[in-house]
């Protein structure tokens, strides 16, 4: 079955220095369920090819039902040197919630 | 002691909603108005202004915001505290007590926290030990030192706590942590110990909620924003702290936006790092401990945080100069509107080349095409896109070389691709770029300073 991640989350972006920050919030616990096994470091790194040029760094909120990730070497530079018209990664969120996830079911 | 304190958020960053902490204290009750002003970027423009004029460093909107609310928040008794001092705290107390001096207010007190701006004592502090090599990076501080325009320490919630306790109606701070102007009035009206992490947390995630303004109470929420109401009167988060850490996130009734587990959950998501290791000057705070409990009619309740000690280091951050920049832009119709901003690139390039100018960094981006999400952007009909815009930036050392980048984008109008519009508002101007240089400093180094004035 192919799951599209924005029927199932939601999500914010911004910028820690030239990493963002991508926050991904399931709607439910087992869209949280869907999120934890599927978002792996390796397929959100893939899914940013050509985007995040440095480490994705993954943390755990089940208590929110959300996974926090670090996409570091993204931001062109970081806030103000930066000369990327979305400088602060704040559409990452977003871009992220275009994946779509295949269960195999 | 109080049985709960209601603070309320005013302003997310300066530039917010103008109006939106009139409205706070105006159309409900309040304890305490808080006020973010400070983005890291801001320290330095508001350096820059207090070298041109040694009465100016803060953020000019506060006094003119007193002049609305101060009768109010005297009669009522709400505590206004807020981060906009920026790098001239006094001035911008010595502002107030003018205007309230103008209302015809008396008894003021306005609290100061002095002692963040390290700028003209850095030699001594690196020679009593402060490494202030780069937190990111780990470069030393020799390689900008020259070029550093500010250098301020982030302080907590104690030193606004020691101006309450000393009677303060307004503090006003410079560089303070977004979650102290929270934490603050929690440690004080609750009596809570130095040493007592877990509520130490509570009140500095409750900042982390409200610090953005209304990012929290529907603003920028990635959900289901249509089904959002009246965003055109969106309400301000408020916290309402009860003694033993739990808060229930809210709003004015009658005001526009929502307070939902999610518009909640998302802020908390924001801008964060590991989530178990929030660091601030105050407590090392427990994202993954909190509990929310969606209480609807929009109340959220957060309660069940836990978080540990803090650190033996404060933030330091230096604003340092990192040369110039300039963005111009174009705009193509149909047909090929793509292709023709492509050739318009390339043609671009090409001249910048012959004119032998030294970029650090050249970007082109194609807004309506793939700007914002790059390589995930949906891939369109090329030829039969209706028009696409070319933002064409530059980032040079030397400001020659962005001023005259500057004089090359109007031209393409006459010397490239045809039905080409939208150059308007003059030659794309160099701005200076100002980079930020993260590091760390013991503590025993700084000593937060704590003033009264009274008007």
């Amino acid at each position: 079955m192919k799951i599209k991640l924005i029927d199932i989350a939601h999500g914010r972006s911004g910028d820690k220095g030239d990493a963002a920050n991508v926050g991904i919030l399931a709607y439910d616990d087992n869209g949280y369920q869907i999120i934890k096994k599927y978002l792996t470091v390796d397929r959100v790194k893939k899914h940013f090819e050509g985007i995040c040029f440095g480490e994705v760094e993954r943390f755990e909120l089940p208590n929110l039902r959300a996974l926090n990730f670090l996409l570091n070497n993204t931001l062109g530079g970081g806030g103000t040197i930066s000369l990327k018209h979305d400088a602060q990664g704040k559409t990452l969120a977003a871009a992220l919630l275009r994946m779509e996830i295949d269960t195999g079911e | 002691m109080k049985e709960k304190i209601k603070i309320a958020s005013g302003q997310g960053f300066w530039g917010d909603l103008i109006d939106a902490p009139y409205h706070q204290v105006m159309k409900g009750e309040i304890d305490y108005l808080v006020m973010d002003y400070l983005a890291e970027v801001t320290m330095s423009i508001l350096q820059k202004q207090k070298n041109k004029n040694p009465k100016l460093g803060y953020a000019r909107d506060i006094p003119e915001l007193m002049r609305r609310i101060l009768p109010t928040c005297k009669e009522k008794n709400i505590k206004i505290i807020t981060n906009g001092g920026g790098v001239n705290p006094i001035a911008c107390a010595d502002a107030i007590i003018e205007i309230a001096k103008e209302l015809g207010i008396k008894n003021l007190k306005v609290g100061v926290v002095l002692g963040d701006d390290i700028k003209d004592s850095l030699d001594e502090m690196i020679s009593q030990g402060a490494e202030l090599n780069n937190m990111e990076t780990g470069d030393s501080i020799k390689t900008i030192k020259d070029k550093i325009l500010s250098a301020n320490v982030y302080f907590g919630a104690f030193p606004i706590v020691e101006a309450l306790k000393k009677g303060a109606d307004i503090v006003i701070t410079g560089r303070t942590t977004d979650t102290g102007l929270t934490l603050a009035p929690m440690i004080y009206e609750f009596g809570w110990e130095k040493n007592n992490y877990n509520l130490l947390s509570a009140g500095t995630i409750a900042g982390h909620i409200l610090e953005c303004g209304a990012q929290s109470s529907g603003g920028n929420f990635l959900g289901d924003w249509e089904s959002i109401e009246n965003f055109a009167e969106i309400g301000f988060p408020i916290a309402e702290a009860y003694p033993d850490g739990s808060v229930i996130i809210t709003k004015h009734q009658g005001t526009g936006g929502r307070v939902s587990f999610e518009t909640v959950a998302e802020q908390l998501l924001y801008e964060i790092g590991d989530p178990k290791n929030y660091i601030t000057p105050d407590c090392v705070a427990d994202f993954t401990s909190i509990k929310l409990e969606d209480m609807g009619n929009n109340r959220v309740k957060m309660f069940n945080v836990s978080g540990a000690k803090e650190t033996e280091f404060y933030k330091v951050s230096c604003s340092y100069s990192y040369g110039y920049a300039a963005s111009g832009s174009l705009t193509y119709s149909w047909p090929k509107a793509l292709t023709k901003a492509k050739a318009a690139e390339q043609i671009l390039r090409k001249r910048l080349e012959n004119l032998d100018l030294h970029f650090e960094e050249v970007r082109a981006e194609f807004i309506g095409y793939n700007a914002t999400h790059e390589t995930l952007a949906k891939k369109l009909n090329e030829d039969d896109i209706n028009e696409v815009m070319l933002r064409f930036s530059v980032r040079a050392a030397d400001f020659k070389s962005v001023e005259r980048f500057g004089k090359e984008i109007a031209p393409l109008i006459l010397t490239g691709p045809p039905a080409v519009t939208g150059f308007a508002g003059g030659r794309p101007k160099p701005s200076e770029v100002v980079a930020y240089w993260p590091a760390l400093i013991p503590k025993k180094l700084v000593t937060p300073l704590v003033k009264i004035i009274e008007a």
